[in-house]
């Protein structure tokens, strides 16, 4: 650290607490209270980066978010290392790290420094206009572009920290806790609204809270300290919820939102332990205060880039808060009064300044006057044409101005300095009005852009909307609050402030030089090294709106998303295509307004909290039998269960033998379950389902295939009629929530006459199911005195019976042609159940099997299976399932569309079986079916929707949609895979017990 | 060509500081008249004009845009370039389309930056094996280099994957199609742009259609913000807005213009080299040559042209992006932004005449329209200068929402709608 | 991000809520008497209205209960909700 540069200041830095920290290697120290920005400055570093395409030296411009140069990777952990941080926006802790990036061997000498010599070479877009020869070469030529660019590094290990979201409700939301932000909280609180406020740095008050200017008084006490009372006032004030280092991140419509707070990036990293890094806050506020105050403009000239050129502002802070100066000569360029400001703090602080360049011809303002009077040499109507330093300031040449401003005149005058600090006025920070939907208007006095019109219950007080002396950021942020609020009278109606008035003004986008205009560099947009030259080679090239001339040149698309660079792009624009800067517009911003980690973003969503696991009752004692899960929709359904070193191929074909051979049982708890009560819910039935319902039985089931209103197969499953009026629907797994939805949207919109009312009880029935030739006797050692005769219990029906206290509904229905009972139970008595059946089957060795069984199983019967063996392009025809069509009914759903021109013609794709020549072979799901191969282009068919080796018929089995498929049983086609061709015929779609024999055990 | 693009007449007008580059296209006022008119000064429209000038000698033609050209979804979206579709129609459109790209910055002269650095679409069910099987072999049969790779094949593809089977949907495979991959949107408009003026096209921006005049079946021209424009053919390529303009011809089209979103990260050094797509968990994410993830977020349920969508479609997709990628949760979102898109019922585009004559609509790209723009502009070239759909287009025609031939490409379109 | 007034349950967050697109499309009464276009009339095209639109929303997260909303799609400013079976208000 070195002693001249660090000054007391014992109000905002801690100077009894040294902080050490690390850049490029080296160890330095600091204090808490600085960022990293100012310790580094406090060490006499400015030279921080290199810049994306010249990768010319940068230093620190700025004190805040707008720091275009001073990113750096912060971190050298694999996991915790973070890219592209602002310097001025991290505070000091102890143990940081941080290296400089996209340089290489060094910040110091980096060899991608040669850009800066092939910059003519370089123009904007100069990547359109060439590497396109030899063809083909581009990647050759990207692998290198890419290296180049980027900035830091991402990390590559996974990321051990905690994020965390938090909703809040308020009625006035301020963004920003300056002045005008206070005052605003104050009167709003004072009116008994609850007020959120935020603020992104560490302490409320902004910039007003270390000003030390003798001029500007607030009833007539310093207006620091006029600061101080009204800050201890709201800090304890009850109305008031504060939020320091929270940044708003974004403003969406109707008052929606988002804020970052950063929780513990300011800790030693061994005091972040098990603590949440950030936490995003939704914040949906009745009205939304914006007082984000307002950026600093930089001035355009040549070579304005170099370390050790800053914003005035910044210098100031940097004095007046951290107790740092950014150099021991300096000079001030300026085109306005408040780097006045920064002049007098020089002086206070005893620091050399050298001269005031002033583009203006006088000011007569009393801030200007009372830096007159203390000697300072201030060289009016002058302007910087070029400075000196490679890896820091040195010297700057200024010239007289002409009387139009666009040229020099005079000779050259020389001045020593390290430290150029530079403004070119202010813009508001309109940034979160625009997010919002907010309309600008160009106020051609200050050249700013200001809100104008909103269609959202906000305000813009304060310098972020265009006020920037004192007295009237104060009166009219009074004013405007109360009339926002509607409040007649304030604490603060009788406020009295002083200070300076600025009364000269002048503004030149782009400064002359005594060199052309092509032989400099005066650069906007630092990060991406864009410069005036570019923007006027872009209008040139007829880039003419301004969001052309943004992305030919790549203004404004750093990682400060132009909040330095924009104004001056606009305006050079403007001049040079002679149009008003109003008429020309901005260009979007987007948000964020600054950067917002993904972590943030998703919260705690993450790893095991990604998204919902849905377990049936019977999870516990699948995973105990170590059972294999698939994912269906939420789900985690048993998928097999391999014993010792099974395969899945073993597990599948023994499970499967054994449901054949003697009794197997499926957990069938996770299909849709739907229960339909009314009057009219028999009507109900016959409108959603393709077949006729009105003749169902009480106690009897019935399969149902729905289908969307274009005709093609959606979903299907077996409805039982438990009560006169009253019925369960099974859906689909994977379909349940959607029948639901779309059967509750028929109800409501299209029929509400239906007297029916549907109820999901998928979560509160588990399904036992029960199947294989002893299912029989199985079922009777549990229901002892259940009637399982087939006259008295068929196959089809239902009956309701009692173990115990447990209401047991069963349906004898069978997906796998075997002889099969479905036991329902309330969910809570699932295992009960489960295990009952397991103990009663154990003599007959009942085997619990999971889905990959059950789909084989009904595949050797020909069972579809919706999703699998459709895909939104099958009819109920196209599934060799005309019988499912009642031709009495007047209307279902999709019916119509069954008989449009395409949808009733022959040559469409229809399901069908196929066999393998090779008995063994079995064919891979999706595989697609030819008839030859070898004439191109080829001509597909159709496509294996089903596949696999059935045990039973010991051989392999699958099904398939095929062109024509009903018309081509017992063909002969092709499956070519890549390596082979695979022989086949078509066959029927059902492969076992063709006569149904197996239903009745 | 007047203003031939290369190394050489860059090191040339360094010569010259760069002052004698001439305009990439000029900035005309409309004519009285003109053969054709296309409405819609996107990729897809530009590309249309500069076919129609340069394949069917119609160079009497203007596009006209509402705003600045490629500023509607050719300056917003993810810019993925693949044509591994499932249907044989699908793919005959989208490899039509990718052939030309393989070319396209040298038959333009200016370098679009098409690069092939493959497309990987993930499996995280068996559900999902099973249909990107099924692409995969029907891909392969008609002629499209897509490959199935197993779990540990997508690792070595791309190492950053989270490829642990203890995830909550586990990747389960995937495919890869190599001569897939990204360009740069910018440069597809302002290419076509420049080599459609070249050739005579009248490029007129800020000029917006008020209605269009028929007479009886047949159009007459356009009424825009710069007066009427005469002409006996009209071309519709305004995506999100189609039905906009649609209705001001009385006609209306089986279209929904939703919010569809997509967001960059700061810049990074190179961390992965390929595009990755997920629609199961619904994350996809590739890295711009500046180094920026650049990352595509899924729609919203309800129709708006504000361009701008709900912030929870976001949320979910860093989600999904945080779980295939947990490396990068700390990477901070830059930018975030929206686009309208048209989407068809069937996830296919219309390229199509009408039942007025003289009036074309090319619109239902829905999600995935820019890596189809050089294929949609010569084919629609070809539909309007023919009064007649090319073979490769004829599938889609707007017809087979009436006759229920529809064209369903929804497990193969990027994001579910 | 809008808020929406469901008008059984109040004003919720639009996440609650999921959107069934235009209404007042009424499922035609005798769709067999219907000939193709008039059938892909009603179940594709729509208006896709740039303005104020009147659309069919479901509070799918809530109550479960189908509603319409008056809703500039320019600008997503809810201008009315209004019940299933009432008329579109005048706007």
């Amino acid at each position: 650290m070195s002693k001249n540069l660090r000054i007391n200041n014992k109000q905002f830095v801690d100077e009894t607490r040294k902080l050490s920290f690390v850049f490029n290697g080296k160890k330095l120290h600091g204090y808490k209270g600085d960022t990293l920005a100012s310790a580094l400055l406090s060490n006499g570093i400015h030279l921080v980066g290199r810049s994306f395409k010249y990768h010319r030296p940068r230093g620190i411009m700025t004190s805040g978010s707008e720091e275009p140069n001073a990113i750096l990777q912060i971190g050298n952990d694999d996991a915790l290392t973070e890219p592209n941080v602002r310097a001025t926006e991290i505070e000091l802790y102890d143990g940081l790290v941080c290296n400089s990036q996209n340089c290489w061997p060094s910040v110091k000498f980096d060899i991608g420094g040669i850009n800066n010599f092939l910059s003519p070479l370089l123009p904007a877009g100069f990547y359109y206009k060439t590497f396109m020869w030899p063809a083909n070469f581009w990647e050759k030529y990207e692998y290198f572009i890419r290296k180049s660019a980027g900035l830091g590094k991402s990390p590559t290990k996974q990321d051990p920290d905690m994020y965390d979201h938090r909703y809040i409700h308020c009625d006035i939301l301020i963004v920003g806790g300056g002045v005008s932000g206070l005052i605003a909280a104050k009167i709003a609180s004072d009116d008994n609204k609850k007020v959120l406020l935020l603020e992104d740095k560490e302490l409320l008050g902004g910039s007003l809270i270390y000003d030390d200017s003798d001029i500007s008084k607030i009833d007539d006490q310093k207006s620091s300290e006029w600061l101080k009372k009204l800050i201890d006032n709201i800090k304890k004030d009850q109305n008031i919820t504060i939020k320091t280092r929270t940044s708003l991140a974004a403003y969406h419509n109707y008052n929606f939102l988002l804020a970052r707070q950063n929780l513990t990036d300011h800790l030693s990293v061994s005091d972040r332990n098990n603590k949440i890094r950030q936490r995003l806050y939704k914040i949906r506020a009745k009205k939304v205060i914006i007082s984000t105050g307002a950026i600093e403009r930089p001035q355009v000239f040549h070579n304005n880039d170099r370390p050790g050129i800053m914003l005035a502002s910044a210098v100031k802070k940097y004095i007046d808060y951290y107790g740092v100066r950014c150099g021991l000569e300096n000079v001030i360029f300026t085109n306005n009064d408040s780097a006045y400001e920064t002049a007098l703090s020089l002086y206070k602080s005893g620091t050399k300044l050298n001269a005031i360049v002033d583009i203006r011809d006088n000011s007569s303002s009393e801030i200007v006057n009372q830096v007159k009077s203390l000697g300072i040499q201030i060289y009016w109507n002058h302007t910087i044409v070029d400075t000196k330093g490679y890896k820091r300031i040195n010297k700057v040449t200024i010239m007289k101005l002409n009387d139009k401003g666009n040229d020099v005149i005079g000779k050259k005058i020389e001045l020593n300095c390290d430290c150029l600090a530079i403004s070119g006025g202010w813009t508001p920070m309109v940034h979160l009005f625009t997010q919002s939907g907010g309309k600008l208007r160009f106020d051609n006095k200050d050249n700013i852009f200001v809100p104008d019109k909103t269609n959202l219950d906000q305000l813009s007080i304060g310098s972020a909307k265009g006020d920037f002396e004192l007295d009237e950021v104060l009166k009219n942020s009074i004013k405007d609050t109360k009339k926002f609020l509607q409040i007649e009278n304030s604490n603060f109606d009788k406020i009295n402030v002083k200070c300076s008035k600025e009364k000269e003004k002048k503004n030149i986008w782009l400064l002359p030089s005594d060199k052309p205009l092509s032989n400099t560099k005066p650069f906007l947009d630092y990060q991406n090294d864009s410069t005036a030259k570019d923007i006027k080679l872009a209008l040139r090239e007829g880039f003419k709106s301004i969001e052309h001339v943004k992305r030919y040149t790549t203004t404004g698309m750093g990682t400060d998303q132009g909040k330095l660079a924009n104004m001056h792009a606009l305006g050079i624009v403007a001049d040079t295509t002679n149009t008003n800067m109003g008429d020309l517009g901005t260009t979007t911003f987007r948000p964020p307004y600054t950067p917002l980690t993904f972590g943030t973003i998703v919260g705690r969503n993450v790893g095991q909290f990604f998204d919902t696991f849905r377990k049936t009752p019977m999870h516990e004692w699948h995973v105990d039998k170590s059972a294999k899960f698939e994912n269906v929709g939420q789900w985690k359904r048993a998928w097999y269960y391999p014993k010792d070193t099974e395969t899945m191929h073993d597990a599948v074909q023994r499970e499967s033998k054994a449901a054949r051979e003697s009794s197997g049982i499926l957990d069938a708890s996770t299909l849709g379950k739907i229960d339909i009560q009314g009057t009219d819910a028999n009507e109900f039935l016959n409108r959603v389902y393709t077949n006729a319902w009105s003749k169902l039985q009480i106690g009897k089931c019935r399969y149902g295939l729905m289908l969307n209103e274009d005709g093609m197969v959606y979903d299907d499953g077996v409805t039982t009629k438990l009560g006169e009026n009253h019925y369960l629907m099974t859906t689909t797994t994977g379909g349940a929530a959607n029948v639901i939805s779309k059967l509750e949207d028929y109800l409501q919109t299209e029929w509400p006459e239906l007297d029916v009312f549907l109820t999901s009880v998928t979560d509160h029935y588990a399904t036992a199911c029960v199947c294989g030739p002893n299912a029989k006797k199985i079922i009777n050692k549990i229901f002892k005195d259940l009637n399982l005769s087939d006259e008295s219990f068929p196959h089809m029906s239902f009956k309701e019976v009692k173990l115990g206290n447990i209401n047991c509904r069963i349906m004898r229905i069978s997906f796998t042609g075997e002889l099969s009972y479905e036991i329902n139970v309330e969910a809570s008595y699932g295992k009960y159940i489960w295990e009952k059946c397991i103990e009663a089957g154990k003599e007959f060795n009942i085997t619990p099997y999971g889905t990959e069984t059950m789909h084989l199983l009904r595949a050797e019967k020909g069972f579809i299976i919706v999703g699998q063996d459709t895909d939104g392009t099958m009819t109920p025809v196209d599934l060799q399932m005309d019988w499912i069509i009642s031709k009495k009914k007047y209307d279902f759903i999709g019916k119509r569309s069954l008989y449009r021109s395409d949808t009733i013609r022959e040559d469409r794709k229809q399901l069908v079986g196929l066999l393998t020549d090779d008995p063994n072979e079995i064919l891979e799901e999706g595989a697609q079916i030819v008839k030859d191969e070898n004439k191109k282009p080829v001509n597909m068919l159709g496509h294996v929707t089903s596949s696999y080796f059935s045990p039973t018929l010991k051989k392999s089995i699958a099904l398939a949609v095929l062109k024509e498929g009903k018309q081509l049983k017992g063909q002969k086609l092709l499956v070519p895979m890549i390596n082979k061709t695979i022989k086949v015929t078509v066959s029927d779609t059902v492969f076992l017990d063709k006569e149904n024999e197996r239903i009745n055990g | 060509m007047k203003n031939k693009y290369s190394i050489f007449s860059l090191i040339k007008n360094a010569f010259s500081n760069h002052e004698n580059w001439q305009r990439a296209w000029r900035d005309p006022e409309p004519k009285k008249e003109y053969d054709a008119v296309i409405v819609g000064g996107g990729g897809h429209g530009l590309a249309t004009a500069y076919y129609l000038a340069k394949k069917h000698n119609l160079t009497n033609i203007a596009v006209v845009e509402k705003g600045w050209i490629g500023g509607g979804n050719t300056g917003r979206n993810t810019t993925i370039i693949r044509s591994n579709y499932l249907w044989d129609a699908s793919a005959g459109l989208y490899d039509h389309a990718l052939k030309i790209w393989e070319g396209l910055s040298q038959e333009l002269n200016y370098n679009v930056m098409f690069s092939q650095r493959g497309v990987m679409n993930l499996a995280h069910n068996l559900q999902d094996v099973r249909d990107l099987k099924r692409r995969t072999h029907a891909n392969r049969l008609n002629g499209i280099d897509a490959v199935w790779l197993e779990t540990d094949e997508v690792k070595k593809f791309c190492p950053i994957i989270n490829t642990s089977q203890d995830i909550r949907y586990p990747v389960l495979g995937g495919t890869l199609q190599k001569r897939a991959g990204t360009a740069r949107h910018d440069a597809v408009a302002w290419g076509y742009a420049r080599g459609a003026d070249e050739m005579g096209v009248d490029i007129i921006q800020n000029c917006e259609v008020k209605g269009i005049k028929r007479n009886g079946d047949t159009v007459e021209g356009l009424e825009t913000s710069k007066g009427f424009i005469k002409t006996k053919k009209i071309g519709i390529v305004a995506a999100g807005h189609s039905s906009v303009i649609a209705n001001m011809a009385g006609l209306k089209l089986p279209l929904e213009s939703k919010p569809l979103q997509a967001l960059v990260s700061e810049p990074v050094k190179p961390i992965i080299d390929t595009v990755v797509m997920s629609n199961a968990v619904h994350a996809y994410v590739s890295q711009s040559d500046k180094g920026e993830l650049v990352i595509g977020a899924g729609t919203d349920s309800y129709i708006s042209y504000t361009q701008k969508g709900s912030f929870n479609i976001v949320e979910e997709t860093l989600k999904a992006i945080l779980e295939l990628y947990p490396i990068f949760s700390r990477m901070k979102m830059l930018r975030q932004w929206g686009g309208i898109v048209d989407i068809c019922p069937d996830a296919s585009p219309i390229i199509s005449k009408t039942s007025i004559k003289g009036l074309y609509f090319n619109c239902g790209w829905g999600t995935g329209g820019f890596k189809a723009t050089p294929g949609s502009g010569d084919l629609f070239a070809h539909t309007i200068a023919n009064d007649e759909p090319h073979k490769l287009n004829a599938a889609f025609n707007i017809n087979r929402f009436v006759s229920g031939d529809l064209v369903d490409e929804h497990g193969a379109a990027a994001v579910a709608h | 991000m809008f808020l929406i007034n469901c008008p059984y349950c109040g004003v919720r967050d639009q996440s609650e809520f999921v959107s069934g697109g235009e209404a007042h499309i009424a499922r035609p009464k005798q769709p067999t008497e219907l000939n193709d276009d008039q059938w892909a009339e009603y179940l594709f095209m729509r208006k896709n209205i740039k303005g104020i639109q009147f659309e069919r929303w479901n509070h799918v997260h809530g109550c479960r209960k189908w509603f319409n909303v008056a809703r500039d799609t320019s600008n997503d400013k809810i201008e009315k909700i209004y019940k299933m079976g009432e008329q579109p208000p005048k706007i």
